[in-house]
């Protein structure tokens, strides 16, 4: 029994023994009254199309929706912005009563003319799933009208999760790949699916492969363009990161137009490398495993040493490990066990049980391992595991401080670049600069100890 | 007005759904867990937005309704929401907000709370369950702030024969630093006040040893009980629509004198609340405002120079926007606009009642404004400074023009929590700002950089 989880949620909850396979529950709605982590389809839609910047993203709903989701994350654009305003159609009593179709096409027809983007996204909030808007009609007509893509992304909220979300914002994207001209594209070349360009990340990714001689199509969707993704079937591979936000649309194309699926991690030294590596394996190309190596090498060197003197610092530390995507989870173990830190805990709002299977099996004995968890279960993780950094996103953040427990923010607001190699030495960075801050000493459970 | 822009689609609003108003003032109630009755991610996402102002854990259940109960109606899971806060955090009461959602599907909150008051008879440690009317498509998060307190109020005060000589102060959203300067208020006129709610210390308390389940301090349920004895009530807050209004509650239920107060920001606002409250206890103002008052004019004079004349665009809670105002006609500094995304109705007259023989020309006033908007009239008013929260950093930015940020959202700096608006001090704090701030542009801009004033 965890003490501080109610009984519905006794299952989600497992430590780590040695040798055995244990069975923890996951994949289910969140239980009511437990204060989940999670948010909701629309969330998971919004997060992954987001970054795409030359398109107009409408939030079809009441204004908190598309409010609470205004300049969210620091998904970086080399060109236009346009992802950075919020668009809502503000729905009002009197439009749930007699329908939202009108004020739809209007706005939709206002917003296109004043920033003439290169496609629509068109989300659904719950409340349109209710009142039975048809929006795939709305969408056609004015996509007729204005000449561009008007995508629906089914993204009612309380249809599921986050996951569900992600593979609407899928279904949207896919109506557009397929569209553009391929003509041009090299043999070798990739799409980048999973990154979002947090503080610059997919610049430099790419920048990487383009260095061992690929081409990228299409970033998906960090620094996003809608020419790109309607030829993203161009490209010879579909290279995915992350649980599963763009999973959907990798299988997708694969089905339809063969394209073949690796995935990887960019998050800790060991993760990028193999990322590369990878790519070069794909096309069995040896003047291209010859540069992959270099590449490894020339960045490794960059970093290693000062790493090591982080090192030197944290080694022995405990941490504890929350996020969205269990996949996340798995190089953020790495990374710690780099800096010679020990993961006490690790859970995730949406992990499957074949990644809570691999979690079991990348950590130490006796870790908690959690599943869709909430502040009083984490704060009691926290404390009993007497951890000294907490990696987290926004929500988790005040568990940690009040606590007077260290923080990273390993989420959609951050802007230090933790992909990479520069990124695991910023990573190291963050976490030293929170551990090692001399605040701590003054916190009650320091004090407390001292007394003692 | 003819300048007024008038779009159909809303970008960047400047304003926040009603349920998130409901859940704060619920986290200024004692032992009291906030509850919204929909689909999970609304209260996910109105935690995130309000941690990153607080800085502090909020959380906030939820029924987590998912198809089957849209189609089928959420009571069920509603009741098993309840069962588990219940047993988790031992609340003294769950206040229970509904969501669009919840409100389409017609689920009918006071009846499910009825089943389950019924369910659990002769249960102990069942808390008590106050629900509030949210929809997120009528009203922002003003209105359901106001709306909860009210709730409150009708679900909570007791009749009672007794009248004491105690206050009741219903401030609306206001900072925990205006919260905490309030009770000193209370403590200097050895008069006990109830502040209604009082989010102090819940959404501003210290590092912790302990993990609290529910954040400590808030208003007392017993205090909320024993409203209906007191003395009076001031509700700050002109535009708070009267189906809204606790303090409008409280005297036709209790018979309550009610006092209807701007929010006490400026000179003469915050004269106004110290005369209502030496007229309500027999008291004069206590030696130690009198001082930060003589203060605060001898500074005025100190810095006029340095605000007069210079324009200000004011937007946010239309409440908050008229005390601004007000306090920006009495130094000297033009108003040219005063937006709000909120639609009570009541904005132009109140800000023009403020502005009154101080200012040169009356600033446009506006309702259900968004920041697009505010954008496009910026460029024809040409204002020197911004005042509001944190929301309007696009626009500063893009525009250079200086912003002061007060209120709440504060999401780009650290304190939102401790900023002090109101009172001869909060005056101070907001003169000094808004000086220094203008101040630091002409500095920086200028060639010779001049290190004197």
């Amino acid at each position: 029994m965890h003490k501080d989880a109610l009984k519905d949620r006794q299952s989600q909850i497992i430590r780590k023994v040695e040798g055995s396979d244990l069975a923890i529950s996951c994949d289910k709605e969140s239980t009511a009254g437990a204060v989940s982590q999670r948010a909701c389809v629309f969330c998971g839609s919004r997060v992954v199309l987001y970054p795409i910047a030359d398109a107009l993203h409408l939030v079809h709903g009441p204004i908190g929706c598309a409010v609470y989701t205004w300049d969210i994350r620091g998904a970086l654009s080399s060109g236009p912005e346009l992802h950075r305003l919020s668009f809502s159609t503000d729905l009002q009593e009197i439009d749930v009563i007699f329908g939202g179709e009108k004020k739809l096409a209007a706005a939709l027809d206002e917003l296109i003319e004043r920033h003439q983007p290169k496609a629509a996204f068109v989300y659904s909030t719950c409340i349109v799933g209710l009142i039975g808007d048809d929006l795939e009609a709305v969408c056609k007509k004015v996509s007729e009208e204005k000449n561009i893509p008007v995508l629906p992304v089914k993204s009612e909220g309380f249809k599921g999760n986050k996951r569900e979300g992600y593979r609407a914002a899928c279904n949207a994207m896919f109506r557009l790949v397929g569209t553009g001209d391929i003509s041009g594209i090299p043999e070798k070349s990739i799409n980048i699916l999973g990154d979002f360009n947090l503080a610059g990340e997919i610049w430099m990714i790419r920048e990487m492969y383009e260095r061992i001689g690929v081409n990228v199509v299409a970033n998906i969707t960090g620094d996003g363009r809608v020419e790109d993704i309607k030829r993203a079937h161009g490209a010879a591979l579909n290279v995915v990161q992350c649980s599963g936000a763009t999973m959907t649309l990798a299988d997708m194309m694969k089905k339809e137009y063969g394209t073949p699926v690796i995935r990887v991690s960019y998050f800790g030294i060991e993760d990028m490398a193999e990322s590369i590596y990878a790519v070069a394996e794909h096309f069995n190309d040896d003047e291209m495993r010859r540069k992959a190596r270099l590449v490894v090498k020339d960045e490794l060197e960059k970093v290693y040493p000062q790493i090591q003197e982080y090192r030197k610092a944290l080694t022995g530390k405990k941490a504890a490990i929350y996020v969205g995507g269990a996949f996340k989870a798995f190089s953020l173990v790495k990374a710690f066990r780099i800096l010679g830190m020990d993961v006490v805990m690790v859970g995730s709002q949406t992990g499957t049980a074949s990644e809570y299977k691999e979690l079991q099996e990348i950590t130490d004995p006796g870790t908690i391992i959690v599943d869709d968890s909430n502040p009083m279960e984490l704060s009691s993780f926290l404390q009993e595991k007497n951890v000294d950094i907490f990696v987290g996103g926004v929500k988790e953040r005040p568990i940690a401080y009040k606590l007077g427990v260290a923080f990273c923010d390993h989420n959609h607001e951050r802007k230090e670049v933790l992909a990479g190699f520069i990124g695991m030495l910023n990573f190291a960075r963050e976490v030293y600069g929170s551990v090692m801050s001399p605040v701590w000493r003054f916190m009650p459970r320091v004090e407390v100890t001292k007394d003692e | 007005m003819s300048k007024m822009p008038n779009f159909v689609s809303t970008t960047n609003a400047c304003k926040l759904c009603k349920p998130l108003g409901a859940t704060l003032a619920f986290r200024g109630i004692e032992g009291t867990v906030p509850f919204l009755h929909g689909s999970q991610g609304c209260a996910t996402y109105m935690r995130r937005y309000i941690i990153s102002h607080f800085n502090e854990p909020m959380d906030i259940a939820s029924s987590s309704l998912g198809e089957k109960h849209a189609i089928f109606g959420g009571g069920p899971n509603l009741k098993q929401g309840i069962k588990n806060v219940t047993e988790k955090f031992h609340p003294q009461l769950i206040g229970i907000a509904s969501t669009c959602l919840t409100e389409t599907i017609g689920d009918d909150l006071p009846q499910l709370l009825n089943e389950y008051r019924a369910m659990t008879q002769g249960e102990s440690g069942i808390p008590l369950l106050v629900s509030v009317s949210t929809p997120s498509y009528s009203g922002t998060h003003m209105e359901g702030f106001h709306a909860a307190i009210r709730e409150l109020v009708k679900a909570l005060t007791k009749e009672t024969e007794e009248r004491t000589n105690e206050l009741a102060i219903l401030p609306g959203l206001l900072s925990p630093e205006d919260i905490r300067s309030l009770k000193d208020i209370s403590g200097r006129y050895k008069v006990p006040f109830t502040i209604l709610p009082d989010i102090s210390e819940t959404l501003d308390g210290p590092a912790l040893l302990e993990y609290e389940k529910i954040p400590r301090g808030g208003t007392t349920i017993q205090s909320i009980e024993k409203l209906g004895s007191s003395a009076a009530v001031i509700e700050l807050g002109w535009t708070i629509a009267e189906s809204d209004s606790a303090g409008l509650l409280l005297k036709e239920n209790f018979g309550l004198e009610h006092h209807r107060l701007g929010m006490p920001i400026g000179l003469r606002e915050t004269d106004k609340f110290f005369k209502t409250l030496n007229h309500i206890t027999g008291q004069s103002t206590p030696a130690v405002y009198e001082n930060q008052r003589g203060r605060l004019i001898d500074s005025l004079a100190d810095g006029h120079k340095y605000v007069f004349g210079k324009r200000a665009i004011v937007y946010g809670e239309e409440d908050l926007v008229i005390g601004l105002t007000s306090f920006l006609a009495e130094i000297g500094v033009q108003p040219v606009l005063c937006a709000s995304g909120g639609k009570s109705g009541k904005l132009e007259a109140a800000i023009k009642e403020v502005c009154k023989g101080l200012v040169s020309e009356t600033p446009e006033i506006a309702e259900g404004m968004d920041f697009y908007e505010i954008e496009k009239l910026a460029a024809e008013l040409k204002p020197d400074i911004l005042i509001g929260h944190s929301k309007g950093y696009q626009v500063a930015r893009k525009n250079n023009i200086p912003i002061v940020r007060v209120g709440f959202p504060v999401h780009d700096r650290i304190g939102g929590q401790r900023i002090l608006h109101i009172g001869y001090q909060g005056a101070q704090q907001l003169f000094d700002t808004i000086a220094n701030t203008l101040l630091e542009k002409k500095q920086r801009e200028s060639e010779t950089g001049y290190s004197y004033m």
